[in-house]
C-alpha cells in the first residue's frame, strides 16, 4: 500500500504542477489581453473588427487566406478599422468564449471562419444583438449574422481543364478527405472543366479521411502516381500531395493557396479563394449603417474564386483557354454543371439546355461520369 | 504501368510508411526491455520532427536535422526519466503527461515554421545496383534515413541478443533486483535505455518532417507515436518483428490507398483499426497462460524501482 500512496502522491503533485501551469498562463494571457482592452478603449471612432481562426496561419491553407484578406481589407480601410484576429481556436466551448470575448470587448464586427463556429455564433450573438456577426461556410443566420461561403466548384472546374490538357496518361488522382458534399462538389466541377476538354480522361478518387495527415495525404498521392495518375490535385489542407508530385517528377494543382513555392516544377496552379473584396464590402456596409444579414456565395464573378499563377510549363493555348472560359462563368454565360450531367451510371442528372440548381449544388451525393470507383456512403 | 512495377511501387511505399515506426519502437523496445514503459512516444516524436526541421530549415543540411532531432528527442526522454527514475513518479502518468506536453510545446516552439517549404533529401542511388530492374529501386535507391533504419535494427538486434551489455539491460528488466545485487547500476542502466528510446523517437520525428513529408505542421506524427508503442507489443519485445510489425502496420494504408485507386471497396475505418486489433489480438495470445507472458514481456515492465527498499 505505500507504494500506491507514493504513486497517488506523484500524480496528484504532477496534476497540480499542471494546473497551475494553466492558471497562471491563462491569467497572463488575461492581464495581456485587458491592457491591450485598455489602449483600445481610447476614445477613437474606428471599427473594430474581429477575426476568429481555427488553425495557425501559416504560409498556405484556408486560415492564411483568410488573413491575406483581413490584411488587405485593413490597408483599404485604412484609418477607419482596427482588426484583431484569435488563430489556433478550436471549435466548440472554447471558440464560444473567444467569440464572446471579442464581442464584449467593443468588435462590433466579427467573422468566425470555420463551419463548427456556427453555434458558438449564434449563441453569442444573441446576447450582443448591436454587434454583427459573419459566419463563414454555416447555413444558420440570425437578424445579425450572415454566412458567406464561395463557389470553390467554380475553380475546380478551371483547374479541371488545365488538367485536361495537360494529361498524357488520362489518369488524374484526386486525394480527398471526407465524402461530404463540399468535397464531393469539387471532385465532379473538376471532372466535368476535364472531360470537357478531354473526354477521355478519367479521375481516380482515394479518401484518406484525414483533413489534415500529410503522411497519409502522400502515401495517397504516391498510391495515385503509381497507378498511372501524371497529375494529382487534393481537397485535403496540407502541401503534401505538391510535395510527392514533386518528388515523383508528375504535375499537381493546388487548393487554398498557390503552393508552388513547394512543388516548383510540378505546380500547374491552383484553386484559391480570396475573401478580401467580401471583407471590404462588409466593413463598409457597418460603416455606412447598411449591414444586413444575407447569405453570400460568391464565385469567381466577385473574384471570391481564383486560380492560382499558372506554370510556365502550360501552353498559352491552353492558358487563353482558360482564361476564356474564366470570363464565360465571371458573365454567366458559362455553368460548370451545365447539362448534360451524367451521373456515373449514365442516367442524365441535368438535362442538356439547364444547369444544376444551388439547393442541388449544396446536396450532392453522387459521382458525375468520369470518376472512378463508388462513393463512400 | 506493369504490375510488377506497381508492386515494386507500392514495396517502395511500405518502407518509407514504415521506418518512422521503426525508428520509434526500436527505442521504446530498448526502453521496455530494461523494465521502463515510456507512453511518451508521439510527444518524444513531435519534439524530435519539429526540432530537426527547424535544423534543417535554418542549416539546409540533413545531417544537422538529425544530430538536432536525434537530441531533443531525448532531451524529452531525459525529463521522463527525472521524473520516474530519479523522483519514481508513476511511469504511466508520467508518459502521457510528455506526450500531451510534446504537442504543445512542439507547435509553440514550430510557429514560425510552419509550413515553411524545405528542399527535400535526394535518395541515394548506388551506381550500379540501383539500375537493376526490380531490386534496384527497392533496394539500392532508397532514402539514407531508411538505410540507417536497417543499420539500427541490425545494431540493436546485436546489442540486445549478442553483447554483454545486452544481456545485463535484459536482466535489469527481467528482475531490477537480483541485476543491483550483483552490482549494476539498475538506475543507471535505465537511464541509458530511456535516453536511447527518446533519441529513436526523435529519429522518427525527424523522418517525418524532414524526409517524408519535408514539412512542419503541428501534430504532424497524427499518432504514429502510439502505433510505435502498439508495435513492440505486437512484437513481443522482439527486434526483426518489430521491423515486419511496422511495414504490415505501414503497409496497411498503402495498401487500403492502391484498393481504393483501383476501384475496390474497402472500409478505411476498418483498415486503421487494423494494428490496434492486431495487437491486441498478440496480448490475448501471449497473455492466456503465465508462461507465454512470462517468456515475452519484460518481468518489471512499467514498475517502479526502488534501490533502497531492498
Amino acid at each position: 500500500m505505500k507504494l500506491n500512496v507514493k504513486a497517488l502522491l506523484t500524480i496528484a503533485v504532477v496534476v497540480i504542477v499542471a494546473l497551475v501551469g494553466v492558471i497562471v498562463y491563462q491569467q497572463l494571457q488575461l492581464s495581456e489581453a485587458q491592457k491591450q482592452i485598455a489602449k483600445l478603449e481610447a476614445p477613437v471612432a474606428k471599427l473594430r473588427v474581429g477575426f476568429v481562426y481555427v488553425s495557425p496561419i501559416g504560409d498556405a491553407g484556408w486560415t492564411y487566406q483568410h488573413d491575406r484578406a483581413r490584411k488587405v481589407m485593413e490597408k483599404a480601410l485604412g484609418a477607419r478599422v482596427e482588426t484583431k484576429y484569435v488563430e489556433n481556436v478550436p471549435e466548440g466551448a472554447e471558440a464560444t468564449r473567444v467569440i464572446r470575448e471579442l464581442a464584449a470587448s467593443g468588435y462590433k464586427l466579427i467573422f468566425t471562419t470555420s463551419f463548427g463556429y456556427m453555434n458558438p455564433t449564434i449563441k453569442v450573438a444573441k446576447q450582443f444583438p448591436d454587434t454583427f456577426f459573419e459566419h463563414n461556410s454555416g447555413y444558420k443566420r440570425a437578424k445579425n449574422v450572415s454566412t458567406y461561403l464561395a463557389r470553390f466548384y467554380e475553380g475546380r472546374y478551371l483547374t479541371g481543364i488545365v488538367a485536361g490538357k495537360m494529361t498524357k496518361s488520362n489518369v488524374i488522382g484526386y486525394v480527398a478527405a471526407f465524402p461530404i458534399p463540399e468535397v464531393v462538389r469539387g471532385i465532379n466541377a473538376f471532372t466535368m472543366g476535364l472531360r470537357s476538354v478531354n473526354p477521355a480522361a478519367e479521375v481516380k478518387v482515394i479518401w484518406v479521411n484525414s483533413w489534415f495527415d500529410p503522411g497519409r495525404e502522400r502515401e495517397a498521392a504516391d498510391a495515385l502516381i503509381a497507378q498511372g495518375a501524371d497529375i494529382v490535385t487534393h481537397h485535403t489542407d496540407s502541401t503534401a500531395t505538391t510535395l510527392a508530385a514533386e518528388e515523383a517528377g508528375v504535375f499537381s494543382i493546388g487548393y487554398h493557396s498557390d503552393m508552388s513555392k513547394y512543388g516548383a516544377n510540378a505546380h500547374l496552379t491552383a484553386s484559391t479563394h480570396d475573401w478580401s473584396a467580401y471583407y471590404i464590402k462588409r466593413v463598409n456596409d457597418v460603416l455606412d449603417g447598411a449591414w444586413k444579414s444575407e447569405d453570400v456565395w460568391w464565385g469567381i464573378k466577385d473574384g471570391m474564386v481564383k486560380l492560382a499563377r499558372l506554370n510556365p510549363a502550360v501552353p498559352k493555348a491552353v492558358a487563353d483557354l482558360v482564361a476564356e472560359r474564366k470570363q464565360a462563368i465571371a458573365a454567366g454565360t458559362l455553368h460548370p454543371f451545365a447539362g448534360p450531367v451524367r451521373s456515373q451510371d449514365g442516367e442524365v442528372r441535368v438535362p442538356a439546355g439547364q444547369t444544376m440548381a444551388d439547393e442541388e449544388l449544396l446536396r450532392m451525393d453522387w459521382y458525375v461520369e468520369g470518376v472512378l470507383g463508388k462513393l463512400p456512403k | 504501368m506493369t504490375g510488377l512495377e506497381t508492386t515494386v511501387a507500392i514495396l517502395v511505399s511500405i518502407l518509407g510508411a514504415g521506418t518512422p515506426l521503426v525508428f520509434a519502437a526500436l527505442g521504446e523496445l530498448i526502453a521496455e526491455r530494461s523494465g521502463v514503459l515510456n507512453l511518451g512516444v508521439e510527444g518524444m516524436m513531435l519534439v524530435g520532427a519539429v526540432c530537426g526541421f527547424i535544423a534543417a530549415a535554418e542549416t539546409g543540411s540533413p545531417v544537422a536535422a538529425v544530430i538536432v532531432g536525434v537530441l531533443a528527442g531525448a532531451g524529452m526522454a531525459l525529463i521522463f526519466g527525472v521524473l520516474t527514475l530519479t523522483l519514481m513518479a508513476n511511469q504511466v502518468a508520467t508518459g502521457l503527461a510528455l506526450t500531451i506536453f510534446g504537442i504543445g510545446v512542439s507547435a509553440y516552439i514550430g510557429i514560425d515554421y510552419t509550413s515553411v517549404a524545405l528542399p527535400s533529401i535526394s535518395p541515394v542511388h548506388i551506381p550500379g545496383l540501383s539500375d537493376l530492374p526490380l531490386i534496384g529501386p527497392l533496394l539500392f535507391s532508397l532514402d539514407p534515413l531508411i538505410y540507417l533504419s536497417f543499420a539500427a535494427l541490425a545494431g540493436v538486434s546485436w546489442f540486445l541478443y549478442r553483447s554483454r551489455a545486452g544481456l545485463v539491460l535484459r536482466g535489469v528488466g527481467e528482475s531490477p533486483e537480483s541485476a543491483h545485487a550483483i552490482g549494476y547500476p539498475v538506475i543507471r542502466i535505465r537511464y541509458a535505455a530511456v535516453l536511447f528510446g527518446g533519441a529513436m523517437a526523435g529519429l522518427g520525428g525527424v523522418y517525418l518532417s524532414v524526409a517524408y513529408t519535408p514539412m512542419w505542421v503541428e501534430g504532424m506524427t497524427a499518432g504514429r507515436g502510439w502505433i510505435a508503442l502498439a508495435l513492440v507489443v505486437f512484437a513481443t519485445w522482439r527486434p526483426a518483428r518489430v521491423l515486419i510489425g511496422a511495414y504490415l502496420f505501414g503497409g496497411v494504408t498503402i495498401v487500403q490507398f492502391h484498393l481504393q485507386g483501383a476501384g475496390v471497396e474497402v472500409a478505411p475505418q476498418l483498415l486503421s483499426m487494423l494494428p490496434y486489433l492486431a495487437t491486441i489480438a498478440v496480448l490475448v495470445v501471449i497473455s492466456r497462460d503465465i508462461n507465454t507472458i512470462r517468456l515475452n514481456s519484460p518481468a518489471s515492465l512499467g514498475k517502479t524501482y526502488h534501490p533502497d527498499a531492498h
